[in-house]
């Protein structure tokens, strides 16, 4: 094999964060650049899509893709690389399960708008102008890319090989990864690259966990101080810990604050939030019916808590409001 | 009938971009548009979310400057719940928010801006790039660029949590302090970091100052803007990237502004045009007079230049020596010339590091008194620091359990939206004559948004690295007549 | 918003030592009731992970029934407290999503109360009726009763 295998980056509705995870191999960046030749990386890179639209299928090796798709471009880039390379990763949680990005698949696209352009406190706007697909200034014709009501997980668009999870991957995840791609040691199709566990597993305050827990209440951190070395659901604040998959070295926590999830759920699981709502309610105590509305009522945000990173990816992907046009 | 050329994408941008030019019957340019094509709706979409989730939230609006939003989120937090941090947590956030300053600004000259200069503005476009960068100033120079940003990253990581998307803040201080063990290796990197930026200020210097080419473009029409300035100051009225008063001064340095972040909704407003989903800000006691610049208009820039030109001076001796010399340079204060602000952000990296250091000797800095905690009623809070890329402004009410109940972000780059879209107009008139459209063109057309480092600088991992753009010139039928394209 | 001709599709979850054997019991006194509910038999209704629940809804039930043994006298002791827990939490989540509270029912149902099953069965199912359709993602259960050939 004399050529360097080729891979391919793209980004469809990302923050940037997956990107700058890759540049924070430091100097291994150089060595990846030793190993391999990128053949796409739209913001660092000058291949345009008649270059894609070119390459032989197989040509080059893998697309690692991060992002959320909501965007009618992002679908005709995703797909032609789908179709270009035999192996498609989707890279941090925008790609796997919608990312936060993804919270808005719980408000509608109108409501987003109206707030953005007309009831902004600093928006000076009494001609209720909006953004338009396509308009006319004064003779100069403009358009502006179309916006799907919903937003969608990759795999929502294209088949996915392999996931590599987390908001963004640690770099050392990146790098285990891009190895095993180039080594051929892949698990089987559609697996995460990550441990087969949960977080509790490897999470370094594991032996503060107590036999038995008995939640009267939630806490928020807002109003108190956690302790730096106790379980965090034990001192009653919500931790995803026990619905998401380990592999992230738990820095959150190591920052003395609690996981919100953003390596997705556990192996086997369909739903993330369903599956921490069955959790927190085992550690609870009430043992009436009173006692458990009111052990539900100090939890804030359910959907937001639960769903951080994966409501895209959810068993019912958005709410009611997402319908609204 | 105008010919129309479309510049798509633009990158280096947070999301997608795109420049469109038209062209007159002399096939002079007579209009150019600057648009934002993305919008993610985080303004709505964090409402009914509990607001100590916000600075976890809002660094994913973007993941090259996550640290900014997380500071002026944390602090919007203070002032929504009244609550004081206690002294070492303001100095713990300011330490962090310094360190993130450098390594961003060094990402974005080094492997950005870099190319420009050191390679040059009309060398082979497959030279102008990091990798050329490299070739001329050499790998061990490359080396010490990776180390600083890997030592500062480090840094950031142990004292937030995450270096990208933070953690440890939350209202009325943050979640963690540092050890005395870790004082002492964050000192170290604070030292290095001076001693690289003073560095990187002579390389300039070396390369673009005493270049007359460069100097002359530095200083050319086609890259000048009078406008007004905004930026943070302290008490002194110097440059502070955390905390203070907002200052505006106008096109000849006079303050016509300062403020409090609470009153910011009594000096900025934002106008919306029906071509960009971004919005432009404007100075409300002027008004929008539209995309010009000059003491009439209520444009304002933001970041590196406008800060200095908003301040009266550094807080720090090695800086404030040479934000001295940059002004004696450019012929005095305020300096109007776009290119400069990739001057101003070395010294403003140059202060961070000192800022640093200055934190770090400080014994307060490992103290365990990180954390105040809230006792009275959330209301709204307003929350501004400065990114490296401008004036971040957070804003936010919630109910009477802190749950969001509307959200207002102006967002650095925001600011510069309309000096963006007049900055581009200005050179591609100034480049585009008769018709003739160059590779000349695409080059300088990107310089005069490059400089102003526009959000989601994604060139931080530039490797060969050049913006991709495809120029294509329709006659008045719409038909395609000739394409230009950045091939490698 | 009712409609005459919708015919509910509820999904049951009966735990197997109360309130299937109370189903059981209100088929062989021969007591009526709608044939809108497809019962589902688990062996407590502390199995009854929400994920199911969820997924019933997303996949085209209208309406969702959890049935178990009264508190105390679970045959696993604590499980119908984990769903009692689960429950309100639930509902909370579903507020957020915009799904209507009425649609997700729990009931204690004993292997002695088969009327009281039929009478939650009738109920539900009428409340359902005028709810109206669910269809999250156009999805339909397919008709609980064939149609007359």
């Amino acid at each position: 094999m004399a050529a360097k295998p080729k891979v391919a980056f793209y980004w469809c509705a990302s923050c940037g964060g997956c990107e700058e995870t890759v540049v924070d191999l430091h100097e291994d960046v150089l060595k990846v650049v030793e190993a391999v030749d990128i053949a796409l990386w739209p913001v660092a890179l000058d291949f345009k899509l008649h270059h894609v639209q070119a390459w032989k299928p197989g040509e080059v090796a893998v697309a690692f893709i991060n992002g959320a798709v909501r965007l009618s471009e992002q679908e005709e880039w995703v797909k032609l690389l789908r179709e270009k390379c035999p192996l498609v990763v989707a890279f941090g949680s925008c790609a796997h399960l919608g990312g936060i990005p993804g919270l808005a698949n719980d408000e509608s696209r109108r409501e987003i708008l109206a707030n953005k352009y007309l009831r902004s406190p600093t928006v000076d706007n009494p001609q209720e102008i909006f953004p338009q697909e396509s308009c006319q200034v004064n003779g100069y014709h403009l358009d502006l890319p179309n916006f799907w009501k919903e937003v969608k997980t990759l795999d929502q668009v294209i088949e996915v090989d392999y996931y590599l999870p987390g908001c963004p991957p640690p770099t050392d995840t990146v790098a285990a990864a891009v190895t095993a791609i180039l080594k051929g040691e892949l698990p089987p199709k559609g697996s995460v690259l990550a441990p087969e566990k949960s977080l509790c597993e490897s999470c370094p305050r594991k032996d503060s966990k107590p036999e038995r827990f008995a939640l009267s209440a939630f806490k928020r951190i807002a109003t108190s101080i956690p302790d730096a070395e106790e379980c965090f659901l034990a001192q009653g604040y919500a931790c995803m810990g026990p619905a998401t998959r380990s592999g992230c070295g738990e820095r959150c926590l190591h920052g003395n604050m609690p996981c919100r999830g953003c390596f997705g759920p556990p192996p086997g699981s369909l739903d993330q939030g369903t599956k921490m709502l069955s959790t927190l309610a085992t550690l609870g105590e009430a043992r009436d019916e009173e006692a458990a509305e009111d052990f539900a009522a100090t939890l804030a945000d359910p959907l937001g808590t639960f769903y951080r990173f994966s409501l895209p990816a959810s068993l019912l992907r958005r709410s009611r409001r997402a319908e609204e046009t | 009938m105008s010919k129309r050329i479309t510049v798509n994408p633009i990158t280096r941008l947070e999301g997608h971009g795109k420049i469109e030019i038209f062209l007159d019957e002399a096939g002079n340019v007579e209009r150019t548009f600057f648009q934002v094509p993305e919008l993610r709706g985080f303004e709505t979409f964090c409402l009914g979310r509990p607001a100590e989730e916000m600075p976890r939230l809002t660094p994913r609006i973007c993941g090259v400057c996550p640290t900014a939003h997380h500071m002026a989120s944390t602090k919007c937090l203070d002032d929504l719940w009244k609550v004081d941090p206690p002294p070492a947590a303001k100095k713990l956030r300011e330490l962090a928010n310094s360190a993130f300053m450098v390594e961003d600004h060094y990402i974005h000259f080094f492997f950005l801006a870099a190319p420009d200069f050191v390679v040059g503005p009309t060398a082979p476009a497959a030279e102008r790039n990091i990798l050329g960068v490299i070739a001329k100033v050499g790998m061990e120079i490359a080396g010490q660029v990776i180390r600083v940003r890997r030592e500062c990253r480090q840094m950031l990581q142990t004292m937030m949590g995450k270096v990208i998307h933070p953690v440890f803040g939350v209202p009325g201080g943050v979640s963690r302090g540092i050890s005395e063990e870790e004082r002492k290796q964050f000192l170290e990197t604070a030292k290095f970091t001076i001693e690289f930026a003073q560095f990187a200020l002579k390389l300039f210097d070396d390369v673009v100052l005493k270049n007359k080419q460069y100097l002359d473009l530095v200083l050319s029409d086609a890259y000048t803007h009078k406008t007004h300035y905004m930026g943070l100051v302290d008490q002194n009225n110097k440059v502070n990237f955390y905390d203070g008063q907002v200052r505006v001064v106008d096109p000849t340095g006079k303050e016509v502004a300062k403020f409090v972040p609470r009153q910011y909704r009594d000096y900025v407003a934002e106008h919306v045009e029906p071509w960009s989903y971004i919005t432009f800000p404007y100075l409300k006691q002027i008004g929008w007079k539209g995309f010009v610049d000059g003491p009439q208009s209520g444009i304002y820039r933001v970041a590196p230049l406008a800060r200095l030109n908003a301040a009266d001076g550094m807080a720090t001796p090695l800086a404030q020596a040479a934000y001295e010399k940059m002004y004696d340079t450019l012929g005095g204060k305020p300096a109007h010339a776009t290119l400069a602000f990739h001057w101003a952000r070395l010294i403003e990296a140059l202060y961070a590091a000192e800022r640093m250091q200055e934190l770090l000797e400080d014994p307060e800095i490992t103290s365990t008194e990180i954390r105040t905690v809230p006792t009275q009623t959330p209301e709204e809070g307003v929350g501004i620091v400065e990114a490296p890329r401008g004036t971040l402004i957070h804003n936010y009410w919630t109910d009477g359990d802190g749950i969001l109940t509307r959200v207002n972000l102006i967002v650095a780059t925001n600011h510069n939206a309309a000096p963006i879209a007049m900055s581009v107009d200005k050179a591609a008139k100034g480049m585009i004559r008769g018709g003739e459209v160059s590779e000349g063109l695409l080059n300088t057309v990107e310089m005069a948004f490059r400089a102003y480092d526009p959000c989601h600088a994604c060139a931080t991992h530039a490797l060969p690295g050049r913006t991709p753009l495809i120029v294509t010139i329709y006659d008045a039928g719409g038909s395609p007549v000739r394409q230009l394209r950045r091939d490698g | 918003m009712a409609d005459a001709q919708f015919e509910p599709r509820i999904v049951g979850f009966l735990c197997r030592w109360c309130s299937y054997t109370g189903a059981d019991l209100a088929g062989t006194s021969r007591i009526q009731y709608p044939p809108n509910l497809t019962p589902i038999r688990v062996m407590c209704s502390g199995r009854v992970d929400p994920t199911f629940i969820v997924k019933a809804l997303a996949d085209g039930a209208d309406g969702v029934l959890v049935a178990g043994c009264h508190p105390g006298d679970c045959h696993y002791q604590e499980g119908n407290y984990k769903t009692m827990r689960r429950y309100p939490l639930l509902l909370r989540l579903l507020d957020q999503f915009g799904i209507e509270r009425d649609r997700v029912r729990l009931e204690w149902i004993s292997a002695s109360e088969g009327d009281h099953f039929a009478a939650v069965v009738k109920e539900f199912t009428e409340k359902i009726r005028a709810l109206g359709p669910l269809h999250w993602n156009g999805k339909a259960l397919a008709p609980a009763v064939a149609e007359p050939v």
